[in-house]
């Protein structure tokens, strides 16, 4: 993708086993310099329970080298939208057990309008677009999860 | 040659998670591709003609009708449901 306002080098874009720390994130977001008015941060959790079922965890695999190209072009296409200082996407990949955090996704601006709609706009394109795939465990064993109509829905209103 | 992937479910249906296939000559289009595989069998021709299969070519969203070439790298995977 070609863009007049690419990703850029503050932005943080990883796929990752290890787990994330919300703090040291947002002092990466708020930056050095006072430029920041807002910074927003979104983080997706593992359920316990889905379609009824309880849920002992989950395993998440993605496709190595596309996931990290659609998540830049997703952040490209954000800043092509709105005014954004700074960009974090973290993504677990691996098992995962409930209440686990799997995604964060953070937004930093002048002022809380862009990181507010960015940050939405960012999760609903990495739900349909970004190549990583979930596999559920149950009492009844292994199966993937299905996409979800409601996902295609959100992303569409952009 | 070109490289195969294949991710999720259709890598369970497939029992293949990557190969590596000569280009035969006749293979202008992922179409053409998926033609080729499913001669392999009912799970290969099941999984491919999913109408919910997507394919990246050079890891890049695509189409059936996106043109193939030696030296791609193609993948069939079902939608994704991250985050």
């Amino acid at each position: 993708m070609t863009a007049a306002t690419p990703a850029k080098a503050v932005d943080r874009i990883r796929v990752q086993t290890d787990d994330f720390d919300l703090q040291a994130e947002y002092q990466t977001l708020r930056g050095i310099d006072a430029a920041a008015g807002a910074v927003v941060l979104f983080t997706g959790l593992v359920r316990d329970l889905n379609q009824g079922d309880a849920v002992r965890g989950l395993t998440l695999e993605h496709y190595p080298g596309m996931t990290e190209k659609v998540l830049a072009d997703i952040v490209t296409e954000a800043r092509q939208r709105w005014r954004l200082l700074q960009v974090s996407i973290l993504h677990r990949v691996g098992a995962l057990a409930p209440a686990d955090q799997i995604v964060l996704v953070g937004c930093a601006s002048a002022h809380r309008g862009d990181a507010f709609a960015a940050c939405e706009f960012i999760m609903d394109f990495l739900k349909t677009r970004a190549p990583f795939w979930k596999q559920e465990r149950t009492a009844g064993g292994h199966r993937w999860v299905e996409a979800r109509d409601t996902d295609r829905d959100a992303a569409k209103r952009w | 040659m070109i490289k195969l992937l294949y991710f999720a479910r259709f890598r369970d249906q497939l029992d293949c998670a990557e190969e590596q296939l000569a280009l035969p000559a006749h293979i202008d289009t992922v179409a053409d591709l998926a033609a080729h595989l499913s001669e392999r069998g009912a799970n290969w021709r099941g999984t491919l003609a999913d109408s919910q299969a997507l394919v990246a070519v050079n890891q890049e969203i695509s189409g059936f009708e996106t043109a193939v070439k030696d030296g791609d790298e193609i993948a069939f995977f079902p939608p994704v449901t991250g985050g």
